[in-house]
């Protein structure tokens, strides 16, 4: 087993230096993130994460969840973990204070996150679900609802799930059969209940419920996509409604159970400490439903919530990608195999001093902070879009969250599995052997291209909604910042490593900016072909993102080295990251817009006789 | 009753420890540092004594350079009332400690003094022996486990043979073991309110005491690699071996 440990240099470096903790500390309510008490706040969260949740996460694995007379247990040691992780007010740090948060930045929460994502992926998807269930609630609910729920979602004491999927409703929400309808408020049955506001009946099966059932609170929340009776077909007859496994009773105590039964447990390829439930809703006549915001307004409502959602998805990428980079890097600084190329005739060598074992470790790490900056400053634009005081300005970031909140999903996400898959390779056979712990990372981190919305569908919803749709406007902005970057590039060129990383990032963003007129251009006139090359696109944004991002953290380390300011081991190896990621990640760049210009027609032109 | 605890900023136990190049101490720069772990215990065991209503106030003192108020934080994030630091950016040898204490205690006027045992830094294990010789108080080492009532505290001692049962009078200075409790993680709210927690800066000068070093340090050097070792092949071989290898039977 690995022992994690929040790497809290970096993190507050990107936090710092990247993410501009500063600007989003003058945000009006944000005053209190300073940087002193945000390393406060990592640090004691790293303490938890590395002592508490990362010790069971192989026992988590392990032991999985079971079903037993129709009840979950979760594996040994995580009640009382989520115990701390309660007590500790870890789950309110980002939420309104009125409801008992914190208040704090979302960029602070995204750090934390990724911290909890590290140390045990399958524990975190509990609270990171309540966070929606919380932020649907903040947005549509009634103030009654709003009274009773939000103050124990947002301590953590109750947990929040999103019941969306059914058997033949996955990627297309349209087809959810779930069926609600209204109750009369005369009837005696829901009398208890009729400050909650519209009350409804609700039956059907939802399957792919995470968190849906466990032992580690006394109540959960449940949001549940339904049709009411005589609505429209598809998205548009969607409503939305807060299902909890147990009905409130007299005086906000628990009152007796809903109609919801636990039908199966899924059995799947990692997370295995995420209780994964198909539930049956109304077996017994219709479990008991408030309505969420109006009726037919769901689907709508549910999007609103997913870049939060999508973000924390992301960050999963970039947690399983750390520990990743954190096993590997220790077993190849212990493993004695082989000698040293340059000194055959020496004795033998930990494994980390072969060249290709490096570049796999340095790929590993650099690409981990590549997307640990891109997650990190998308969380500071969410912060900006929600409080900057003039309304253009936050509309000008909320365009740019729009833009990157797909990227940092589907990049990201994509990215971590490349990362730990590379790091079952530095193990080499014994990467492949499950005792090792290597292998936990890669099957773990698999879902997170999936859930949330398909990596695939990420990358429709790039180049339809967020690039095409407003005629890459907001895509060329931040590609012209990226160029803007060059001046400042060229005033530190007499160093080799930035005059490379100046160099591949210009390549980087013609790359980009080429690839962006082609999709506005052909978008229009041949959907297939643009759809068809999507993912390439994304991963392009991505790519040549966190170059920037990673050539802005460069400039940072050289000024610091320059003026020998701060721990300049870490700002020279960021320096090594940063002329790594140049040189291994941005030179694909160009290749990957032209498969996106080039690849689609063979795509778009073959149907699936030929495939 | 209000209850005083010591706390040192050391090097994280986590940390492979390093000398410097020129041997001239170990390696701080850049180094994460925490809380000795000793001292959490302490800090602990007062908040608790405030919990339970034996004690009232906690105060949490450090002596040493900037960075050490960061610690303070944290005590008071865990839960501490008020924290004091001694502004000293030379290196402090445990008399120099115990005096500046003492001239704390003479301040604060505390019920009970706590501290770690020892520091995991420089192992003195020194400190709160000092400290209670210099006051003229009873004190209590290596303590696993505290009741204070009355005028007294009865205290349970780690000894060589065992445990040792001991009351001792109040106002008192107690050591405290690793057995004694299990520190809390600091909460989110407690990690923001302690933000806005009193510390009082205060220098060695400012109560009167001289902090010069009384011993010299020559030189630091890492210690010898570990050999590695030899399998015998009968207990007759060994014997041999520690009586004329090692020379020790």
């Amino acid at each position: 087993m690995s022992a994690y440990t929040a790497p809290l240099a970096d993190m507050s470096f990107v936090i710092n230096q990247v993410a501009d903790l500063m600007g989003v500390a003058a945000l009006p309510g944000l005053e209190e993130a300073t940087p002193d008490l945000v390393e406060a706040i990592l640090e004691e969260a790293g303490k938890l994460g590395s002592e508490v949740l990362a010790p069971l996460n192989r026992v988590g694995d392990q032991q999985g969840c079971v079903l037993e007379n129709g009840v979950v247990r979760n594996p040994d040691g995580f009640k009382e973990a989520y115990g701390k992780f309660v007590e500790g007010g870890w789950n309110g740090l980002p939420f309104d204070p009125e409801y008992g948060g914190q208040g704090l930045p979302w960029l602070v929460s995204t750090a934390v996150s990724e911290i909890w994502c590290s140390a045990n992926m399958a524990f975190s998807l509990c609270p990171a679900l309540t966070v929606g269930a919380i932020e649907l609630l903040t947005t549509h609910g009634t103030r009654e609802l709003k009274e009773y729920y939000l103050p124990r979602l947002i301590t953590g004491e109750w947990n929040g799930t999103m019941n969306l999927t059914e058997p033949q409703a996955g990627s297309d929400l349209g087809s959810v059969r779930t069926k609600a309808w209204a109750v009369d408020p005369s009837d005696a049955a829901i009398s208890t209940f009729s400050g909650m506001g519209a009350c409804y009946r609700i039956t059907g099966q939802k399957i792919f419920v995470t968190y849906g059932d466990h032992g580690l609170t006394d109540n959960i929340v449940h949001m549940v996509l339904a049709r009411v009776a005589g609505g429209p077909d598809g998205v548009k007859g969607l409503s939305l409604f807060l299902v909890p496994k147990v009905l409130p009773g007299a005086g906000g105590s628990l009152g007796k159970r809903n109609d919801i039964r636990n039908v199966s447990l899924e059995h799947k390829l990692g997370i295995h400490a995420s209780p994964t439930l198909v539930l049956s809703y109304g077996d017994d006549g219709g479990a008991i439903g408030f309505l969420i915001g109006e009726e037919q307004r769901g689907i709508e409502y549910i999007f609103t919530m997913m870049n939060n959602a999508r973000l924390g998805i992301g960050l999963e990428g970039v947690g399983i990608a750390e520990r990743a980079y954190q096993h590997a890097r220790a077993y190849a600084a212990e493993r004695l195999q082989g000698r040293n190329v340059e000194n055959p005739g020496g004795g033998s060598v930990t494994i980390d001093h072969h060249p290709d074992v490096r570049r796999m470790l340095l790929s590993m790490k650099a690409r981990t902070e590549a997307m640990r900056a891109l997650a990190y400053f998308s969380g500071s634009c969410l912060d900006k879009a929600r409080r900057l005081p003039d309304p253009e300005d936050r509309l000008e970031q909320q365009a740019l969250v729009d833009l990157l909140i797909p990227v940092v999903k589907a990049w990201s996400t994509d990215t971590g599995i490349d990362v730990a898959n590379t790091g079952i390779q530095v193990h080499g056979g014994m990467g492949y052997i499950e005792e090792t712990g290597a292998a936990q990372y890669l099957r773990d981190a698999r879902i997170a291209a999936i859930y949330e919305g398909t990596n695939g569908i990420q990358a429709l919803d790039l180049v339809g909604r967020k690039v095409a749709r407003d005629e890459g406007r907001t895509v060329l902005a931040l590609a012209a910042t990226i160029k803007a970057l060059d001046k400042k590039l060229a005033t530190v060129s007499g160093d080799h490593n930035m005059a490379v990383i100046r160099g591949r990032l210009r390549t980087g963003v013609e790359a980009l900016n080429h690839a962006t007129r082609w999709l506005v251009e052909t978008y229009p006139v041949n959907v297939a072909a643009v759809t068809a090359g999507a993912v390439y696109y994304l991963h392009l944004l991505g790519t040549v993102t966190g170059g920037w991002l990673m050539a802005r953290a460069a400039l940072a380390a050289e000024a610091g080295l320059a003026a020998g300011e701060g721990d300049l081991d870490f700002l020279r190896a960021k320096l090594v990251t940063a002329r790594f990621y140049a040189d291994h990640q941005l030179v694909g760049a160009a290749a990957l817009a032209t498969a996106f210009m080039e690849g689609g027609e063979i795509v778009a032109t073959s149907g699936p006789e030929l495939v | 009753m209000k209850v005083l605890v010591a706390i040192k900023r050391v090097v994280d136990f986590n940390v492979n420890i390093r000398v410097r190049g020129d041997g001239s101490g170990v390696e701080t720069n850049n180094v994460k540092m925490s809380m000795n772990p000793f001292d959490e215990i302490a800090v602990e065991e007062a908040i608790r004594m405030r919990e339970a209503g034996t004690a009232e106030e906690v105060v949490a003192v450090s002596i040493g350079p900037a960075q050490s108020a960061e610690t303070i934080r944290t005590a008071l994030a865990m839960g501490a009332d008020r924290g004091i630091h001694v502004l000293c950016e030379t290196q402090t040898e445990p008399l120099a400690v115990a005096k500046l204490l003492k001239a704390i205690v003479e301040k604060e006027d505390p019920g009970l003094v706590i501290l770690g045992k020892q520091a995991i830094d420089d192992d003195c294990n020194q400190t709160g022996q000092m400290l209670s010789a210099l006051l003229g108080w009873a004190q209590g080492a290596f303590i696993s486990k505290l009741a204070v009532a009355g005028g007294n505290a009865e205290v349970t001692r780690e000894v060589d043979g065992g445990l040792e049962k001991v009351s001792i009078k109040i106002p008192a200075v107690v050591t405290v073991d690793l057995r004694l409790n299990e520190p809390r993680y600091a909460s989110l709210p407690n990690i923001m309110k302690a933000k806005k927690k009193p510390i009082d800066q205060m220098s060695p000068d400012d109560l009167g005491v001289d902090v010069a070093p009384r011993m010299k340090i020559l030189k630091v050097e890492e210690p010898p690699k570990r050999q590695a070792g030899v399998k015998v092949e009968n207990a007759a071989q060994l014997v041999d071996k520690l009586k004329n290898e090692a020379k020790v039977i």
